[in-house]
């Protein structure tokens, strides 16, 4: 008599037996919290508006994290902020992706009246992954907009992966706005250490040093290939202010 | 069966290159989110309430939306009601049926505030049908007897009452 259209799974609280409405099973499955499923992980590079020093051409960090993410079943790259010609804020991006999420999810489905009632599947999370530096980078003026931050703490989420843990509690701790909206920032440790930056690896690249084992081997291969690392290259935009801290300084002018 | 909350993670930088670093950042959280338990509020009651969701004026519906879309119900059975019923009769409620979860209690439990008023008014016991700290609370500010102030009108529908 009573119909799902998709998987929404109803979640169990109470310890007594609870029958579930309308999925027909037989037999009353074990209680158990809510949990996350995190079903797809996207990795989207800025757009070379951004303007900062040492940035090479989107076209070629695009095509290396299709190449990291390769094999992966889960994480894949969208390639929107990398080609708009002008800089976008990161609730723009983390907007535009939640569209998308949307859209993807109705595209092409029925929804089927069942007893005058409509089941509508549930819209995946759009939530931002981070280290501690992002996190802390909200306390650099103009940098973010402040409406911005609220709004993605608010609205999304935030995954901060970081062996200080510490001092991202801190720093939530010491902001109003995150305080407020803490239960949708997730501050997780990263126990086994992992300090491979970009910066770290452009620098052993300028020396000759080896990359091997630090970016996966075929990234290390692309960027061989192409040469794409140099003193040259991390003079770009040198002496060249940041897209953010331009565009918000000329609008507090305004 | 687990009931879970779908998550996309996003990850914005210069990946300038991206690096392996970048690619654990992914793995790290993943693992945390699937080991995190979500904590939810949700309205926990008994069969009747539930059937009062139907008396006029008594909720706003804007209310009931509400509770039912963006918290959830908890529902105990209660003899003599059919909350399956009350469901399938109200829109609002069929909608969400997902988030209304209806507990079986394994033992009947038929006690009734509204039985415990009227015996403790007769003068008669409520001893094990209430918790003995309870009971000496009420004796001792006088509550529920025959002519206590708070026993209100005894005319009202026992559609309005809830117990």
């Amino acid at each position: 008599m009573w119909r799902y259209l998709d998987s929404i799974e109803p979640c169990f609280v109470a310890q007594a037996g609870v029958q579930w409405l309308g999925l027909g099973s037989l037999q009353p499955p074990l209680p158990e919290f809510k949990r996350y499923t995190v079903v797809k992980g996207i990795i989207s590079p800025v757009g070379d508006a951004y303007k900062k020093k040492g940035l090479i051409p989107a076209y070629h960090r695009v095509i290396m994290a299709e190449l990291a993410t390769k094999n992966s079943k889960w994480v894949e790259v969208d390639t929107w902020e990398s080609l708009q010609k002008e800089w976008k804020e990161t609730l723009k991006v983390l907007r535009y992706l939640w569209c998308n999420q949307l859209c993807q999810r109705y595209r092409g489905r029925k929804i089927v009246p069942q007893s005058s009632v409509l089941f509508f599947p549930a819209v995946p999370k759009v939530k931002l992954l981070c280290g501690a530096d992002l996190l802390e980078s909200f306390a650099v003026p103009n940098l973010w907009k402040s409406e911005d931050i609220t709004q993605i703490v608010a609205n999304y989420g935030l995954i901060c992966v970081t062996r200080a843990g510490n001092d991202a509690q801190k720093f939530i701790y010491e902001s109003d706005v995150l305080w407020k909206h803490r239960s949708n920032i997730h501050v997780v440790n990263e126990w086994i250490t992992n300090d491979i930056s970009s910066t770290k690896i452009r620098r052993a690249l300028r020396r000759g040093q080896s990359i091997r084992y630090l970016v996966p081997d075929l990234v290390q291969e692309y960027i061989e290939k192409h040469n794409l690392y140099s003193s040259e290259s991390e003079d770009r935009n040198a002496g060249v202010i940041l897209a953010p801290l331009q565009r918000n300084t000329a609008e507090a002018k305004t | 069966m687990k009931s879970q909350i779908p998550v996309v993670l996003l990850a914005c930088g210069s990946f300038n290159p991206i690096t392996n670093m970048h690619l654990r950042l992914f793995e790290v959280a993943r693992d945390h989110l699937h080991q995190t338990a979500v904590p939810e509020l949700k309205l926990l009651c008994g069969a009747d309430v539930l059937k009062t969701f139907q008396t006029p004026n008594l909720w706003k519906d804007a209310h009931i939306q509400e509770i039912v879309e963006k918290f959830g119900l908890v529902c105990v059975g209660r003899a003599g009601h059919d909350p399956k019923g009350y469901i399938s009769e109200s829109p609002i409620l069929r909608m969400h049926q997902h988030n209304i979860h209806l507990a079986k209690e394994p033992v009947q439990n038929e006690i009734s505030a509204t039985y415990i008023r009227r015996a403790l008014g007769q003068g008669q016991s409520v001893k094990y049908l209430i918790p003995d700290a309870v009971i000496t609370y009420i004796k001792d500010h006088g509550l529920y007897t025959k002519d206590s102030a708070w026993k209100g009108k005894s005319t009202q529908s026992a559609e309005a009452k809830t117990s």
